[in-house]
């Protein structure tokens, strides 16, 4: 009982919330930059694997699918490791910043672009099942109105392949909280690594100079119920739409 | 990336062959007996969220949510910290097993819960009047006829669980992964870089691309097959209004 005071008090200690927290922080901003860029790319690679299919451009096409076949069939921790040897890093990112050692920045760089390259290829496959769900009817339509078939993608195919996989991407959102756990094993950068590095000094913190079970459930606990927290939410506005997107057919073909 | 046409690299690589050789047994081995847990609650979880009993539901619920919103890491340091500060440790590869399973169980209950509720409403009535009983019912009428919705997903699940293998890394690691690691940054092996990362790279590709192309043409068949049946029956709607 002793030791479950001792580590509860561990959350007594201020510093170790503002820690933590700020691991929070990094954590949900990796992930959206991850998402937001993994959008941008991934949509480019879904339109050229979909339709660079003439004989000319068609090289781009196979290059599109040997990217995302290649990222979506290996781990995303094997492409940390190659980014953090391989990947060059700009030298904007060598000093320090938001409160991070000049070689944590570096290392943060390179596994988010790890991250942001693995989490593209899963992201064009979402995108093109939204391009292949608009009907061929679109297209024709579009050229019949004298749009360009750039302008037809723009204006016409890419809003509604959007608005058809907004829930799967956003259910991609939680993947990539969850996924960029992953960078716990190479900077303590964000939550789980920031919890893990925690727990490995818990001795000094909880007044028993020991590393007790207690702690372990108190700071993985807290760390599972932060996690929860964020992804529950998401997947609740996931529901919610992926209800509304149902219903909105339904009545189409009642009517 | 100059590493990757150096033959001393490549030489080591093959010197210690035994290296990748040893992690690939072990992430097949525990992909192989996670999948197999991961299906034996898959199956339970699927089963207890299409029951009619409310508590087993929420049971299986709960689960489901807590499981899939927390990462998996996360889960594996817990298990394997706290197995391992009360005095119990299990062995990488055993915690391993059981945090893979554990995870991707809530992925292959949500699974199994999807196919079964594909089913129509008079499946189940159908089998129930012909007096079989709750397994005879699932086990001979409804799973038979899930297992086509069923397959894709659980076998894009499959190569998620194989790609998770290489979260073991952060409990000290026995995978194919964490091998390639400590032999590229060993003191006496370390170096060869990109042939190491190439060659277990090549060696997931080549376990995993079979498996999620094996799904995407089983969905594909799958959807086209639908939109048959669902260009006939409104054929036969227009008839029989005609």
């Amino acid at each position: 009982m002793n030791n479950w005071m001792a580590s509860l008090s561990i959350l007594q200690n201020g510093s170790i919330w503002v820690y933590i927290l700020k691991g929070v922080l990094f954590t949900l901003i990796i992930s959206i930059i991850a998402v937001v860029i993994g959008i941008l790319w991934g949509s480019v690679l879904a339109l050229v694997r979909n339709y660079c299919t003439k004989p000319k451009n068609r090289i781009f096409k196979w290059l599109a699918t040997f990217y995302i076949e290649i990222f979506r069939n290996t781990p995303l921790l094997l492409w940390i490791f190659i980014c953090l040897v391989f990947c060059p890093c700009p030298g904007f990112f060598e000093r320090k910043m938001f409160g991070l050692t000049s070689v944590e920045t570096k290392l943060l760089f390179k596994a988010a672009v790890a991250l942001i390259l693995f989490t593209s290829s899963v992201i064009a496959e979402i995108v093109r099942g939204g391009l292949n769900s608009v009907s061929k009817g679109q297209f024709e339509a579009g050229h019949s109105q004298g749009f360009s078939t750039v302008q037809i993608m723009i204006y016409i195919v890419l809003p509604q392949a959007y608005k058809n996989v907004i829930p799967t991407l956003l259910s991609q959102v939680i993947t990539t909280i969850k996924d960029s756990s992953y960078l716990a094993n190479v900077a303590t950068i964000e939550l789980m690594a920031r919890v893990k590095k925690v727990l490995s000094s818990a001795n000094m913190y909880n007044g028993t100079g020991t590393i007790n079970v207690s702690d372990v459930f108190v700071l993985f606990g807290c760390a599972m119920i932060i996690y929860f927290i964020i992804n529950y939410s998401l997947s609740c506005v996931v529901r919610y739409l992926q209800k509304k997107n149902k219903r909105t057919p339904r009545i189409a073909v009642a009517e | 990336m100059s590493g990757i046409f150096s033959r001393d690299a490549w030489l080591k690589v093959w010197t210690y062959r035994g290296t990748f050789v040893l992690g690939l047994l072990n992430t097949v081995e525990t992909a192989l007996v996670g999948v197999l847990l991961s299906l034996v609650i898959g199956i339970v979880l699927g089963l207890m969220a299409t029951s009619r009993k409310k508590s087993l539901k929420t049971i299986s619920r709960v689960y489901v949510e807590l499981i899939q919103n927390t990462p998996l890491l996360l889960q594996i340091c817990f298990l394997y910290y706290a197995l391992a500060f009360a005095g119990h440790s299990l062995g990488i590869l055993v915690t391993g097993i059981i945090s893979l399973g554990i995870y991707h169980g809530a992925y292959m209950a949500e699974v199994f819960r999807a196919g079964i509720e594909a089913i129509p409403k008079g499946q189940f009535e159908a089998a129930e009047s012909q007096g079989f009983g709750y397994m005879g019912k699932m086990f001979y009428i409804i799973l038979p006829q899930s297992i086509k919705i069923i397959l894709p997903p659980m076998v894009n699940q499959v190569v998620n669980l194989i790609k998770n293998t290489s979260c073991l890394y952060i409990i000290g690691g026995a995978d194919l992964i964490s091998l390639t690691y400590s032999f590229v940054t060993g003191a006496i092996t370390g170096g060869a870089y990109a042939p190491a990362y190439l060659v277990s790279g090549m060696l997931f590709f080549v376990i995993c691309y079979p498996l999620s192309k094996l799904a995407s043409v089983w969905e594909e068949n799958l959807k086209k097959r639908d939109q048959r049946v669902n260009i006939m029956v409104s054929r036969g709607r227009g008839k029989k209004v005609a």
